[in-house]
């Protein structure tokens, strides 16, 4: 038997309308206690919409939502045991620090003495032990941040929502703030959904994530699954860099298949063993810039050659430290990414420079279209 | 050469601002207080006193009509506000972006129309011979004609029509400026309808709620048509009092010291208000 206790959060079938339009379109999914888990998707995908849903400001057109194992459908938003911390974050501006922290006690009555003594231990915890009295507008960003957090963990929440907190910081106080959120999230143990369409952010900083698109959940996974073993072509193109070629299948060798790309280039790829593709079906092929190997031609390699290979000219270097690239002009004119070493020396690619690119058969992803 | 620019551009900008606040508000005001403390000894003589000031507490009649129409004043400003506020809530937060201009509109309509007609407006409706009365004649309900005009009621009623859009005004803005995701903030963190109201929403309007209500109060003290015309002659507003003192007995020196009264106690009312509830006027202006 299932332990139901074990989920904080489960959703079947959850979809809604506006009108026409279908924003989230059957979701399910189960979250277990603790964990931090992010929907990442494009934007207008309706993650916004399925948060909403959670927390009890719309009602889903047609499934069930069940927090600790119990349907919240008809619970009110104030009765439910989710906080939010909403996108700009929707601090009271009337009231100071220690107010916004302590509105959600008061509202369940709880007493003052034991208002003061949470209010100030949640401050230790985000570690602003100081700013109690201070007025909304006289804290920074990321401060602000942080009391939006400790708003809502005071209440001890089962779920804490999040949609897109980090979406109004600059760049530098972004890449503290994920791992701010991180820590946060192990200090109090509670299970954290974290919406997003940054996949730096989701990846970094989840258990699992589900990508979503047009209202659909495409995989849900662990960071290195979706990344390493997508199941959908949508997942592969969205999470990381990768290049990618739309093609014919030609022919079936065992557990490869060949795939001739729209420009004639000759492709191998491991066959699917979820969803097996056939001779004559259109597909797209995808590696990743880091599989690719570029060597300049006519250079001797220790390694030997692999299956996949293309020729072209660099059209240019990118520059950037560790994570230098090369674009190469492959032979129908497309612009192929792989990852390079630039040391600097002699030896390095340059712009106009002839390369062979290759990598191995099992590094490419290929998905029927 | 830059802060001589900058210095000519502010006093060019200021000029008319100064020149209107010394031609129109100083100087006659000035004169007021010179006018109201000259008293009249014999005909055409006049001397230096406060004997009109002392007319006005040794007369039950004048400072029981300034603590009337004070009282109606505070009664008026508080019904538009009561009415007001679920008004410029609708208008600012629940009607959809296309309705919130058009509503908005209309309520700016009775503008365009002059305030005596509006008061006409009400004596059609409301005189004994009247569209109520007779239609109540008409539907049997009453068997004779009821005269709806000349009470209290009534010139309450007419005030807050008059005065109710310089509460909605600001208090749209005010409310329009407020993001959703505070009321549904409100609502998260477990608070219910009344809760999110009183702490929420009615502190973020502070602002617009005291400009609304000091321009509304000011506005219905020194009003002086609609409490006349649907008053009548037992309407008692102290405006009325002063226009008595200047056109009828023709006595400037005490309407003079009346004027200056109803100033000076409209201000204290004004005060006092903000004192109570711990507002200030640097308030009326919005946070952030
Ligand atoms: N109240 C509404 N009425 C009608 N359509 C809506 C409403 N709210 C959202 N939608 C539509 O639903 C879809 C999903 O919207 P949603 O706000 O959930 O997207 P999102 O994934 O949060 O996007 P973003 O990353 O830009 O915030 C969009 O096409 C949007 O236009
Ligand atoms: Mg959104």
């Amino acid at each position: 038997m299932e332990n139901q206790e074990a989920f904080d959060l489960e959703c079947t079938g959850v979809s809604k309308e506006f009108g026409t339009v279908q924003a989230v379109d059957d979701v399910s999914f189960n979250i277990p206690s603790g964990s931090f888990f992010s929907i990442l998707g494009p934007s207008g995908c309706g993650k916004t919409t399925l948060m909403r849903m959670i927390a009890g400001f719309e009602n889903p057109s047609a499934g069930d939502i069940r927090i600790k194992g119990k349907s919240v459908l008809n619970t009110p938003p104030n009765k439910r045991n989710v906080k939010m911390v909403f996108q700009h974050l929707a601090l009271f501006p009337m009231m100071n620090v220690y107010e916004n922290i302590a509105y959600g006690l008061k509202c369940i009555g709880t007493d003052k003495a034991t208002i003061e003594a949470k209010v100030r231990d949640v401050l230790d915890r985000i570690s602003l032990p100081d700013v109690a009295e201070r007025e909304i507008h006289q804290l920074s960003g990321g401060q602000k941040q942080r009391i939006a957090i400790a708003r809502c963990m005071v209440l001890d929440p089962d779920v804490l929502l999040l949609d897109e907190p980090l979406g109004a910081l600059d760049l530098k106080l972004r890449e503290a703030m994920k791992i701010e959120l991180k820590l946060l999230q192990h200090q109090f143990n509670t299970t954290f959904i974290y919406i997003t369409h940054d996949q730096s952010e989701a990846l970094v900083m989840s258990d699992h994530v589900a990508i979503m698109n047009e209202g659909r959940f495409e995989q849900i996974g662990r960071p290195e699954e979706l990344y390493h073993k997508p199941t959908t072509a949508f997942v592969a193109g969205f999470v990381g860099d990768s290049n990618r070629w739309s093609g014919k299948v030609v022919a079936l060798n065992g557990d490869r298949v060949q795939i001739t790309t729209d420009a004639g280039q000759a492709l191998w790829c491991p066959q699917r063993a979820a969803a097996p593709l056939s001779v004559g079906q259109s597909a797209d092929v995808f590696i990743r810039p880091e599989f690719i190997q570029a060597v300049r031609k006519g250079a001797q390699t220790g390694a030997a050659g692999q299956e996949n290979a293309i020729e072209g000219r660099v059209d240019s270097v990118l520059f950037n430290g560790a994570n230098s690239r090369v674009l190469v002009r492959g032979p129908s004119g497309e612009l192929i990414e792989a990852d390079v070493v630039v040391t600097g020396g002699t030896d390095d690619l340059r712009a106009g420079d002839d390369v062979r690119l290759d990598w191995p058969v099992a590094q490419s992803m290929c998905f029927a279209t | 050469m830059q802060s001589d620019i900058k210095k000519l551009s502010l006093i060019l900008l200021f000029a008319p601002f100064a020149l209107w606040i010394t031609l129109l508000i100083i100087i006659p005001h000035m004169g007021m207080v010179v006018l109201s403390l000259r008293e009249k000894v014999a005909p055409r003589v006049y001397e230096f006193g406060f004997g009109n000031y002392i007319d006005f507490i040794n007369e039950p009649i004048y400072w029981n009509t300034l603590l009337r129409t004070g009282s109606m004043s505070i009664l008026v400003t508080f019904l538009a506000l009561i009415i007001g506020f679920p008004i410029a809530y609708y208008i600012a937060k629940i009607a959809g972006k296309r309705s919130r201009g058009a509503l908005f509109l209309l309520c700016l309509i009775p503008l365009w129309v002059s305030d005596l007609i509006r008061a006409f407006g009400w004596i059609l409706l409301l005189r004994e011979t009247g569209v109520v009365s007779s239609f109540l004649l008409w539907t049997g309900a009453v068997n004779q004609p009821i005269e709806f005009l000349y009470n209290d009621v009534t010139v309450v009623v007419g005030l807050v029509y008059t005065v109710i859009l310089f509460m909605i005004v600001p208090l749209v803005s005010t409310l329009d400026g407020m993001d959703d995701a505070m009321i549904e903030a409100g609502y998260n963190l477990g608070g219910n309808g009344l809760t999110v109201l009183r702490r929420i929403i009615v502190p973020y309007a502070m602002p617009g709620i005291v400009s609304g209500c000091i321009v509304v109060f000011m506005l219905t003290a020194g009003s002086y048509l609609t409490p006349i015309l649907l008053g009548g002659k037992n309407s008692s507003w102290f405006t009325e009092q002063i226009y008595d003192q200047f056109i009828t007995r023709f006595n400037w020196e005490s309407g003079a010291a009346f004027g200056f009264l109803l100033l000076a106690f409209t201000s204290i009312v004004v005060w006092l208000g903000l004192r109570l509830t711990g507002q200030t006027l640097a308030n009326t202006v919005a946070k952030q």
